[in-house]
């Protein structure tokens, strides 16, 4: 009873504010623009790739190339849900309301959660046709084994960051601070750990290069990772539980 | 009802709050005052369940505030008028509080009505004045019609309509049943809003009394008698006969002279037993204010001290006076009663000083320009005092002040 009327209240916080329909459509756009971009060029390049190259040629991955880019606008989207809230002063209102804190950040981060689900499964699907539009006769089916896996999967990616995000932003509550490790984190470390050879091993264990495991369709040759797909979007699962447990213990435990 | 039980918190080693017991009961306005710094905002948190106290509990009705069944239903609050996501309509803003404990719609907007927002409901927070911000706090507070309500300085930026719509509305609220507790720093607006008292000072408690009692306690009423400026031997002649009756005699700067310890009748037999004519015999009434800065100047945190301007001073014009340092300023001694204003027009001001008991005067660091309503102000009686202070064409004006005196003397 009372968290139906939380969600239904951070509904209603979620959609009055400017912030969430501008990082969610930066999301959508971001992500569909640079898969479409980068899914032309390839096309393109495919005539001078080596042998190697084109055998693990992956035109679902390919497509969805621009998540690099369109995960931050769902980091920014996840922090601001949860960080308004402390920035604002709006939290002594809300937990003043409803003093069961784990009812309300569960709902919360729900609300939240559904809507980036909706926005990341749609922005899939988008991103996966208008890419293999544009890779010609290089693209892959829907139909094709592991596809659709893998463009349902990039919804649940997009998810999960958003709520990695948010269990984040609840353990830190400053806005700032969340976005300034968060973005460079996914944008830069997680790169270059997961790039560099001495470190791949480590690298390939944090959430994202673990979840982006789901988007490939065509496993690369030398590829010595020790999960699937669904293995590392479990790994990348783990993650969120681990912040957002996090988020509720600093939550429950803290003055507010 | 609120009540704290050895209520105490620590953030490290600075003590917020120490120790605090009290009770606020229903029906009544309980005013919760106390300097910058000494734990009002904390226990308001405490009382909501947003901080854990170190020791001690308060509970409200009973239960604590987390365990409190429907809380939101009976306790409303504001706590912090900008704690408002700027970017959301005032309107969203209140649903969404409104849905979290399961409140209709419809309630928004009669609460909306009630603060008078209802013309903005559907604008943005962000550009709200403070005044605004204030009302859509109040109306937070309002939604759930509850029975306990908590204001964290409600009246900051709020426009003379705005002051008195809140005084009467925590006034209608207390009178309801509803148990109100207010914290504020306007002393003068406390004095007319609530009926009964918490101060503390450094996060203790100082006084938990009703408000006429505090005033008594904590500050010396008095009268102030003027003898004729052009005798001075009448002055020391009334001087020594008071002492001798047993009143203490402090001279004033522009010689009246303050008693204390004698009722004002007895100073008029001594002074026509020791044939001296009186120009001004008035009671002095002591504020809410002076009773206030009385108790809590030893619980002062942040104390402002006089402005040195070294090294911005201008030289002096030649024969200019230096400034009188502004009162409030480094003066340990500023709470006191403050002597008249300074040549002509005694009466004009010592009018103002015999308020209603409880009344604050305005002080010297308020005083308006000499008021030319010292003839119009003895409501048509011949005035004795005319002649002291020869009028100009005066315009039938009442000082600002009587708005919240209307039984002025006149």
């Amino acid at each position: 009873m009372a968290a139906i009327q939380v969600v239904r209240s951070e509904w209603t916080k979620i959609r009055s504010v400017a912030s969430t329909v501008w990082t969610l459509s930066l999301a959508v756009v971001v992500t569909i623009a640079l898969g479409m971009l980068i899914s032309a060029l390839s096309k393109n390049d495919f005539d001078r790739m080596s042998r190697g190259d084109r055998l693990s040629f992956d035109p679902t991955f390919i497509s969805f190339a621009g998540m690099s880019l369109g995960q931050l606008a769902m980091i920014v989207f996840g922090v601001l849900v949860v960080s308004n809230e402390y920035s604002t002063g709006m939290i002594r209102t809300s937990l003043a309301a409803v003093p069961q804190r784990a009812t309300f950040l569960i709902s919360k981060i729900a609300v939240a959660t559904g809507l980036a689900l909706v926005v990341g499964l749609v922005t899939s699907f988008v991103t996966f046709f208008l890419g293999q539009a544009m890779l010609g006769e290089h693209k892959a089916s829907i139909g094709d084994t592991g596809v659709l896996r893998a463009v349902i999967g990039g919804g649940i990616y997009m998810t999960l960051i958003a709520m990695f995000s948010m269990g984040v932003a609840a353990m830190l509550r400053s806005p700032m601070l969340s976005l300034g490790i968060l973005m460079p984190f996914f944008f830069l470390i997680s790169n270059i750990l997961g790039n560099v050879s001495a470190t791949k091993k480590i690298g390939r264990f944090l959430p994202d290069q673990a979840g982006s495991k789901i988007m490939q369709v065509v496993t690369p040759i030398d590829d010595d990772t020790p999960y699937g797909p669904w293995g590392g979007l479990g790994i990348m699962a783990l993650w969120v539980l681990a912040a957002l447990v996090g988020g509720y213990v600093l939550l429950k435990k803290r003055d507010a | 009802m609120i009540e704290a039980v050895g209520l105490t918190k620590r953030y490290g080693d600075k003590t917020a709050v120490y120790n605090l017991s009290f009770q606020v009961r229903p029906g009544t306005v309980t005013g919760f005052l106390g300097p910058n710094g000494s734990g009002k905002s904390t226990t308001m948190r405490m009382i909501l369940g947003l901080d854990n106290p170190t020791s001690g509990q308060v509970t409200i009705g009973g239960y604590p505030y987390r365990r409190l069944p429907n809380a939101p239903r009976q306790v409303g609050a504001l706590l912090d008028a900008k704690a408002v996501h700027g970017g959301r309509a005032a309107r969203n803003h209140l649903l969404c509080l409104a849905q979290l404990s399961g409140i209709p719609a419809r309630r928004v907007d009669e609460v909306l009505g009630v603060v008078g927002l209802q013309d903005v409901a559907k604008r943005r927070s962000k550009g709200f004045s403070l005044g605004m911000g204030q009302r859509l706090g109040i109306a937070a507070a309002l939604l759930g019609d509850p029975q306990v309500l908590l204001f964290d300085e409600p009246v900051n930026g709020l426009d003379p309509e705005g002051i008195l719509w809140v005084r009467n509305l925590m006034k209608a609220l207390a009178a309801e049943g509803r148990t109100v507790f207010v914290s504020s720093h306007l002393m003068s607006e406390m004095a007319v809003t609530a009926d009964h008292l918490i101060v503390i000072g450094r996060g203790q408690l100082l006084a938990d009394m009703s408000i006429k009692d505090f005033i008594s306690a904590n500050s010396a009423d008095f009268a102030r008698v003027r003898t004729p400026d052009t005798e001075p031997q009448l002055r020391e002649k009334l001087s020594s006969a008071l002492t001798e009756a047993g009143g203490h005699v402090l001279p004033e700067q522009d010689g009246a002279l303050r008693v204390t310890g004698l009722p004002l009748p007895r100073i008029s037999d001594i002074a026509h037993d020791s044939d001296v004519r009186l120009w001004e015999l008035s009671p002095h009434q002591a504020s809410l204010e002076e009773a206030y800065m009385r108790m809590t100047q030893g619980a002062v945190d942040y104390r402002s001290t006089i402005d040195q301007k070294a090294g911005l001073m201008q030289p002096l014009p030649p024969g200019a006076q230096p400034p009188m340092p502004v009162p409030g300023q480094g003066q340990p001694d500023w709470y006191a009663p403050p002597p008249p204003q300074q040549g002509g027009q005694p009466f004009a001001d010592g009018q103002r000083f015999a308020g209603a008991p409880g009344q604050p005067t305005a002080g010297p660091y308020a005083a308006p320009a000499p008021a030319p309503g010292a003839a119009p102000a003895a409501g048509g009686s011949p005035n004795p005092y005319a002649q002291a202070a020869p009028q100009p064409a005066a315009p039938n004006s009442v000082p600002s002040s009587d708005l919240t005196k209307p039984e002025d003397a006149r």
